[in-house]
């Protein structure tokens, strides 16, 4: 199977080994990987911020980079949601932008959906055997794609216990740009999200943003908290084969 | 109520360093409220409901004036007054003309958020108008010369030590006294506001088209007090509170319930049809029904912001909000507060007068998950970002920052370089307090740190 990578501007800068176990992962499941060299940002924070017209320059930017990919898979829930839910609103009133939008749309995956609804795999390994696991769900995948149980049937699939956190699905405060506006707000959100994580091994997440938020947070308070992006995650899911005592 | 919405980044941020206790207070309560909707929802086929009453309700909202004049011709039928308010003023006008007329001394009134849009409790005072509220949130906030922070909840604010010291200070209850202690010490002065008073005041949840009935929707008993002790009974109803039929009552009484506190159907609903009859003997003598306007129909006209002429003010969105779980409402500024707020109050009173108030969330969706009538909030608070931008009323720096921000992104050339230079920075460029996104970013969280070589360079040399 042929797969774009859009890596977003967030994993390409700040976690970059984290695309490259996207790349890893892909590939071991039988997907050809390209990386369009011209991707740059989907353009959520300009949307998000109310600059639709700056946003539809970008989308409209990303939609010539990746038009004629067979998939699209980011390894990053919230973008997904840029292209899948937000670029076709913002054409509603073009009806030509909004065919050639929406075809992207139908093509494009967050990663751990993508494993699990097109390549229809939920057992990567058992990589994770014994790990305590808290899984965030960034809120644009989950209320806005429903992705929900994708994520955590790949971890689960791989041996980790996900463990029982009450705030799971509970925004962390990033929000984008509203981590900088209202920065008290925002870190509040993330502390009061933290506080009821039980014990745990990794606490992981499909989206950089809140990952970024949520680590600077965790190192600004000194917390013993393991933070890894969802697609390393994945990746070590893979490793460790033979000691699956399921493996055909 | 004096707006103050433009000052919310201030005030939220004041009310999170200076009164701690407020956000434990409201994430208690508001977590308590969520749990227990969810646990209601689950019930019943709630999506189904939800669907049912967005229709019903963007009917009447399709064919507004057709039902007001429905229910106005049914109203009289039952011999109540109508009255029309086109804004606050008139509205005010309304109620003064009644209370002089009527020469009313003392009033009760009943939980309504209109009456706070209105200014109706200053109004009465500078009439002569002994004031008493009844909800005992209401009336715990009215001794504390606080507005409600909160549509159903209006004191979750404080917490359960304040309000002992307060009743300690004003009617001498034990310090320590038990919250049925603190219930029982306001219910009798309540009880005697209720056999004084000449006027009460209340709000409508519904009023019928088709049969003219008031119907309100409470735990405590104090509106059907208020409502029919008092020989005048003035209903305030915004423009947008009519159900068409009757039986449109069935779903929107027990879905407003399960929304608001998880219940299955209020403790009290009352169902008023008129005055007392000759041959009842309770009841007010007379009733007036206000209709009030006061920028609803502007909002109706609005192609996107219409939608929140749905809401029901059950709260819901409040409840399911980790924004306002960090504040509570008065640092909103405006009378409704939280993710509703947010996207009604611009329609309400301008955006011009309310800019942050769309910017006070992280889009994270949960209030439309929660919303009865399924309002669209998320969308809506965009919308009003959008039209700030649109409309000049954003930052010049943020503008200015927006556009090669998306200048650089569509020339791949530029974000290559853009790349480089991230990396070429000294590290403590990004840890600096001198940039005012980075300083905004720092002060709560560790410095921003880039991979020591970002993914399309690995790519490029290729991955194993």
């Amino acid at each position: 199977m042929k797969v774009a990578l859009f890596v977003t501007c967030l994993v390409d800068q700040f976690y970059a080994e984290a695309g490259v176990a996207a790349v890893r992962l892909l590939r071991s499941l039988g997907c050809t990987v390209a990386f369009p060299p011209a991707q740059t940002c989907c353009g959520q924070p300009a949307y998000n911020a109310g600059y639709w017209s700056e946003a539809r320059q970008m989308a409209e930017h990303t939609l010539g980079v990746f038009e004629d990919a067979d998939y699209v898979v980011l390894p990053s829930g919230s973008c997904t949601t840029m292209l899948r839910a937000f670029y076709p609103e913002l054409y509603r009133d073009n009806p030509k932008m909004f065919a050639r939008v929406s075809s992207l749309s139908s093509r494009s995956y967050e990663l751990a959906e993508f494993i699990v609804r097109v390549l229809g795999i939920t057992r990567l390994g058992q990589g994770l055997a014994g790990q305590r696991i808290a899984y965030h769900h960034g809120c644009h995948a989950l209320r806005e794609l429903g992705i929900k149980d994708e994520p955590i049937a790949l971890l689960r699939g791989a041996g980790a216990e996900i463990v029982d956190w009450p705030a799971a699905t509970e925004c962390c405060g990033f929000g984008g740009l509203f981590s900088v506006k209202l920065p008290e707000v925002s870190l509040g959100m993330a502390d009061r999200k933290l506080s009821t994580l039980p014990e745990i091994d990794v606490l992981t997440s499909a989206d950089g943003g809140c990952l970024l938020h949520l680590s600077g947070r965790i190192q600004k308070r000194g917390l013993p908290l393991p933070v890894k992006p969802l697609a390393a995650v994945l990746w070590e899911a893979t490793q460790n084969r033979k000691e699956d005592p399921h493996a055909a | 109520m004096r707006l103050r919405a433009n000052e919310y980044p201030k005030e939220s941020a004041r009310v999170i360093r200076e009164e701690p206790h407020v956000r434990e207070s409201v994430t208690g309560a508001t977590l308590n409220f969520d749990a227990k909707r969810r646990a209601a929802y689950a019930e019943v086929d709630s999506e189904q409901w939800r669907h049912f009453a967005e229709a019903v309700k963007n009917h009447v909202l399709m064919n507004l004036e057709h039902y007001l004049e429905q229910a106005e011709a049914a109203l009289e039928r039952s011999g109540v007054r109508v009255h029309w308010a086109e804004d606050a003023e008139a509205a005010q006008r309304i109620v003064a003309a009644l209370v002089r007329e009527k020469g009313v001394k003392r009033a009760v009134k009943a939980k309504t958020m209109l009456s706070e849009e209105l200014d109706i409790n200053p109004l009465l005072e500078s009439l002569g108008v002994k004031v008493l509220e009844t909800d005992l949130g209401e009336y715990i906030i009215q001794l504390l010369e606080q507005p409600p922070s909160h549509i159903v909840g209006p004191a979750i604010h404080l917490n359960l030590e304040q309000i002992r010291r307060l009743f300690h200070e004003r009617f001498g209850t034990p310090l320590d006294a038990a919250p049925d202690a603190l219930a029982a010490a306001a219910r009798k002065l309540l009880r005697q506001g209720f056999l004084e008073a000449d006027l009460g005041i209340s709000g409508a949840n519904f009023v019928v088209a088709e049969t003219g009935t008031l119907v309100l929707i409470e735990n405590e008993g104090n509106i059907r007090l208020s409502t029919s002790t008092p020989r005048l009974h003035v209903a305030l109803v915004g423009i947008e509170k009519l159900l068409p039929r009757f039986s449109d009552l069935s779903v929107f009484l027990s879905l407003t319930a399960r929304a608001a506190t998880g219940q299955r159907l209020g403790t009290y609903v009352s169902l008023i049809q008129g005055p007392r009859r000759p041959d009842e003997t309770d009841g007010p003598e007379e009733v007036h029904v206000v209709f009030v306007d006061n920028g609803r129909s502007s909002v109706l006209a609005d192609d996107e912001a219409w939608e929140t002429l749905r809401c029901v003010r059950c709260a819901a969105c409040l409840n399911a909000c980790p924004v306002y779980r960090q504040t509570g409402g008065h640092a909103y500024g405006y009378v409704y507060s939280g993710p509703i707020g947010a996207v009604l109050s611009p329609g309400l009173v301008g955006l011009e007068n309310t800019k942050p108030l769309p910017y006070a969330s992280s889009l994270c969706g949960a209030c439309f998950q929660a919303c009865p009538v399924r309002i669209p909030i998320p969308k809506l608070l965009l919308t009003w970002r959008h039209r700030a931008v649109e409309e000049g009323l954003t930052p010049r720096f943020e503008r200015t920052a927006l556009k090669g921000y998306a200048l650089a992104m569509t020339q791949p050339w530029a974000y290559r370089l853009a790349s480089k230079a991230l990396r070429l920075l000294p590290k403590k460029a990004l840890d600096n307090t001198v940039v005012p996104v980075l300083k905004a970013w720092v002060e709560g969280r560790a410095g921003l740190q880039p991979s020591p070589r970002s993914f399309r360079e690995l790519w490029e040399e290729g991955i194993d």
